[in-house]
């Protein structure tokens, strides 16, 4: 179908960005360089992904673009491909990257070719995570991961930054490795690691619930869920502002990704037998981290807990399996990817003007910056979950994909929205409204042109995905209905034993 | 019995004649010259170990077989002939500089290596308990003479004087076992050993568990590894970095072909032995080493935690489990060999440091090698998409395919242990504020390093070939 291996080079062309950087010099010249060379690799890669997207056929619901080549021998291969659950997350992640080199542009003043560096060999990490199409590659990607957000969260990021880092590298490590075992005895059983081929093969019983709980202990923390969530504040308020964004944005999608891709399709049995159990922790998450929430100095910290809660939606919603829980925990993914990023980003803003992250130090901002406080109510209202912004979108389709399933938990889920409009709402109030008293206010400047076309593509988005959320449930459509359909198939046997 | 010897009986042993030969040579060389030809016999040294590769790698395929089958040569000998000699041989390189400061210029340095590696290829290829015996105390008593080469320092006798006894002691367990098993056997040959061990008997099991003390103790492996922090720690550097690449892969291969050649008919006796010795091995290896602020002390713990990793694989005592032994210890020699060169370069106005806080800010004043060092230890922590992964991804492969669940999740868990110490020498190299940097790095230390920096760096875009030749290798011992 294609002559050259587009997948491919989409995902391995920010590392020759990367390398390119390498072999500049070290001086100041070649920092502002980097910063040219990461912007525009990070844009040619955004517009190959386009272009993937263009030739994409969302009528079909197998892999598309596929390329397969001999790796490690035997049944192991370097296998690459897109379906329509992989693509929405390609686009974000390449779509984000620009944003994020920008945003880095001036915060960032000390070893930028280093963290530039780091992005670009993130950018190719992520994007492979989600185009890869062997368990063993997607291992690879998944876990490489770690190596550069670990130095970025180390190298760059606030005083607490060594805990942090090594905290986030070891809980996820931890949850990683035994989804690695759980690989390993799927290998065994099927012997091969070819995803496509996976989906349709049926393991026995036992070996669904242990490889289900191994899968769990990874995504699970990747996500996070409650209670492995704890590694997210800190990373999020240590890390720096771009670090955060690709963290919210990308990095706890690979777990909502994981389940969709490996947990549902391979082992459908436990994950119907055990769906009560991510019902139970997603509840969990979206009332108690929105109490925690709610209590919150730093806000950073206040937005993470917001992610955990919003990620308890996705859970929520991808486990009831039907076609609008699942879709709508794809759609919450990618709002919560474009509002949480430019939340961090608004954050980012202002900590850059004045160095604290405090909701005390604010207060009054809509005074000097009109337009700053603009930006910041449409992604708090997103965040809310205001019917017109994307972020509606998702909760209302996760919650009546779950009402179908069980009526219970969507009710309680429904009683966790009224609680993030309460955490998000204060904390625009004490930041934008009210006087403007604090003395060292009182020349704070308002979002520049560099900031303005960060936000400008976010904010339009934003809303028009709230308003035409066809744009990306279409995408995915015939991949989420496959999903369904097999799903159902898998478990009819077992339906009908039980009913007999 | 009495097969007349005929020299086409000698072909497999044509390497260790190469090495054999050439070391005495240089050796006469060294005693009738002055001490400027010392650097002369380095690289002689060197070169000799390079034409005993090529050498190896001529020689007839197949299985070739000499002194009555008690010398074989097959795939899995020259996959680990290979890789003792380029041990030796960068252990060479990287004690050039070293050795021209510290060691006053002594010539028998490097010849004693050479011999030691002769050791290791008769090691390798022992097919019978008197081969083996022999291959192992030629191997062993140079080593004991460099580990105390340092005739000045009192740590460095120290340690050779330890290395000796506890090696002598471990020797004599070894001999215990193999005049055991030649007890209840009646013969010293594997093959011969492994018909005995089919009719079974509980002295075989006694004779073998000598030999498993033995073989531990060589490798390092818990219970027998006291020895290690304290030789390593006490020998000169390169020493250390030698005792930590090449012996190790002579070690392990014979204890891969006396168990799985000699002792196939009593699996499941010596699986639990290895399950437990793999697993204590990796969790000392990875608490142990948690308050180590001595680099080499670290790596000495790390060493241990490591061969628990490559045991892993013998313990599933499968053809796979053989395969990822050898795929371990090939990937664990470039790791530790790579971090070796960084020790050995601590080296500032003051004189040589090890203490890991002198690694501050590394990443400043040498960014290389503050990056190569890193890619080496987030390869031992076994970070994909590191060469360190695969090494770990096919030992535990054989394990759950053997059904060895406990042992897998025990050294899974062990390696995120692990990747805490690795990750704070990371951070302290790229996290903390910078001290006095170092003097410029040797050239041949900055080779080494960058050869093993990127052969970790880049295994994943190309693993076929080594993944192929370890598993014929493996293949040729069952």
């Amino acid at each position: 179908m294609m002559s050259w291996p587009i997948l491919s080079v989409m995902t391995f062309l920010p590392l020759v960005g990367a390398l390119f950087i390498a072999l500049l010099g070290d001086d100041e010249a070649s920092a502002r360089n980097a910063r040219w060379v990461a912007l525009w690799t990070t844009l040619i890669t955004f517009a190959i992904s386009l272009l993937v997207l263009w030739r994409f056929d969302p009528s079909s619901a197998d892999f598309q673009f596929v390329e397969k080549r001999p790796w490690l021998g035997g049944a192991i291969t370097y296998s690459m491909g897109v379906d329509g659950i992989s693509l929405p997350f390609v686009i974000l992640t390449t779509a984000l990257m620009p944003i994020s080199i920008l945003a880095s542009w001036e915060a960032i003043q000390h070893r930028v070719r280093e963290y530039m560096i780091a992005f670009l060999v993130l950018e190719t990490l992520m994007v492979g995570t989600f185009c890869a199409l062997d368990l063993v590659l997607f291992y690879l990607f998944f876990e490489g991961g770690l190596i550069p957000m670990f130095l970025i969260i180390g190298i760059w990021g606030g005083p607490r930054r060594v805990y942090a880092s090594l905290k986030f590298f070891l809980y996820t490590f931890l949850g990683s490795v035994l989804m690695l075992l759980a690989i390993m005895a799927m290998y065994w059983n099927a012997g091969t690691t070819d995803i496509p081929t996976l989906m349709h093969h049926a393991f026995p019983r036992t070996l669904q619930t242990w490889a289900w709980f191994a899968f769990l202990a990874s995504f699970a923390v990747k996500m996070p869920m409650w209670p492995v969530h704890t590694w997210l504040p800190d990373a999020h308020v240590e890390a720096p502002t771009a670090g955060s964004v690709i963290l919210a944005a990308i990095l706890l999608k690979m777990g909502g990704y994981g389940f969709l891709r490996f947990s549902l399709p391979m082992f459908p049995e436990a994950s119907q037998s055990l769906a009560p159990l991510i019902y139970a922790l997603s509840i969990v998450a979206i009332i108690y981290t929105s109490l925690v929430a709610l209590m919150q100095e730093d806000m950073k910290k206040l937005i993470a807990y917001s992610s955990v809660a919003h990620m308890g939606f996705v859970t929520m919603g991808i486990f009831a399996v039907t076609t609008q829980g699942v879709a709508g925990g794809i759609f919450q993914m990618v709002s919560h990817g474009i509002v949480s990023a430019a939340l961090f980003l608004c954050v980012g803003v202002i900590y850059d003007r004045m160095h604290t992250r405090e909701i005390a130090a604010y207060g009054g901002l809509v005074n000097r910056m009109p337009l700053y406080a603009f930006v910041f109510m449409v992604f708090t209202l997103a965040n809310v979950g205001l019917p017109g912004t994307s972020g509606f979108v998702g909760e209302f389709l996760t919650l009546i994909g779950t009402f179908r399933i069980n009526n219970w938990v969507a009710t309680l889920a429904t009683l966790g929205t009224i609680l993030s409009a309460a955490y998000a709402l204060w904390l625009y109030r004490k930041v934008i409204f009210g006087k403007l008293e604090k003395a060292s206010l009182a020349v704070i400047r308002d979002i520049g042109w560099r900031e303005a076309v960060i936000f400008a593509p976010l904010v339009v988005l934003t809303i028009v995905f709230g308003v035409y959320p066809k744009l990306v449930l279409d995408v995915s459509a015939a991949s989420v209905t496959q999903l369904i359909d097999n799903y159902q198939h898998a478990l009819a046997p077992v339906q009908a034993a039980m009913a007999r | 019995m009495n097969a007349a010897p005929s020299v086409s009986n000698l072909v497999p042993l044509l390497p260790e004649i190469v090495l054999g030969v050439g070391g005495m040579a240089l050796l006469m060389l060294g005693v009738y010259r002055d001490a400027r030809m010392v650097r002369l016999i380095d690289y002689a040294a060197i070169a000799l170990l390079v034409v005993a590769g090529a050498v190896l790698l001529l020689l007839p395929a197949g299985k070739l077989t000499s002194f009555d089958g008690s010398f074989v040569v097959d795939d899995f000998a020259r996959f680990l002939k290979i890789l003792a000699l380029i041990g030796s041989a960068a252990a060479i390189a990287m004690s050039l500089d070293y050795a021209e400061r510290e060691l006053q210029q002594r010539f028998e340095y490097s010849v004693l290596i050479v011999l030691s590696t002769l050791g290791m290829l008769m090691l390798i290829s022992a097919a019978d308990l008197i081969a083996l015996y022999l291959g192992l105390e030629l191997m062993s008593l140079p080593l004991y003479v460099v580990a105390a080469s340092h005739r000045n320092s009192l740590r460095s006798t120290e340690a050779g004087l330890k290395y000796f006894v506890l090696g002598a002691l471990s020797s004599g367990m070894l001999l215990y076992g193999a005049s055991l098993v030649y007890g209840f056997a009646g013969t010293v040959t594997f093959s011969g050993i492994a018909q005995a061990t089919a009719r079974g008997g509980t002295g075989l099991i006694f004779g073998l568990v000598f030999l498993f003390a033995g073989f531990c103790f060589k490798v390092s492996a818990v219970p027998f590894h006291m020895w290690t922090p304290d030789v390593y720690e006490g020998a000169p550097t390169p020493v250390t970095a030698f005792f930590a690449a090449a012996p190790k892969v002579a070690g392990l291969a014979m204890f891969v072909r006396a168990t799985i050649v000699a002792f196939p008919g009593i699996v499941s006796q010596w699986q639990q032995i290895l399950v437990f010795v793999s697993i204590a091995s990796m969790l000392l290896g990875a608490f142990a080493a948690i308050g180590q602020r001595n680099f080499k002390r670290l790596m000495a713990y790390s060493s241990i935690g490591h061969m628990g990793y490559a045991l892993i694989g013998l313990a599933a005592g499968t053809s796979q489990g053989v395969q990822g032994v050898l795929l371990y210890v090939a990937i664990y020699i470039t790791m530790t060999l790579g971090v070796f060169t960084v020790i050995l370069s601590m080296r500032r106005s003051t004189g040589m440091v090890e203490s890991i806080d002198q690694l501050a800010g590394l990443a400043r004043g040498h960014p290389a090698m503050a990056f190569f060092l890193a890619m080496l230890l987030f390869s031992m922590a076994g970070v994909p998409p590191l060469a360190g992964f695969f090494a770990k991804f096919y030992v535990f492969l054989a394990a759950i395919k053997a059904g060895l669940y406990v042992l897998a999740v025990v050294g899974v868990l062990a390696s995120v242990v692990g990747a805490y110490y690795y990750l704070a020498i990371i951070k302290i190299m790229y996290f903390d504020e910078p001290v006095e940097g170092f003097y410029k790095m040797p050239l041949e230390l900055k080779v080494v390093l960058a050869i093993c920096g990127l052969f970790n760096v880049l295994f994943f875009l190309y693993p076929g070939p080594l993944v192929g030749a370890a598993s014929a290798a493996a293949q040729s011992l069952f």
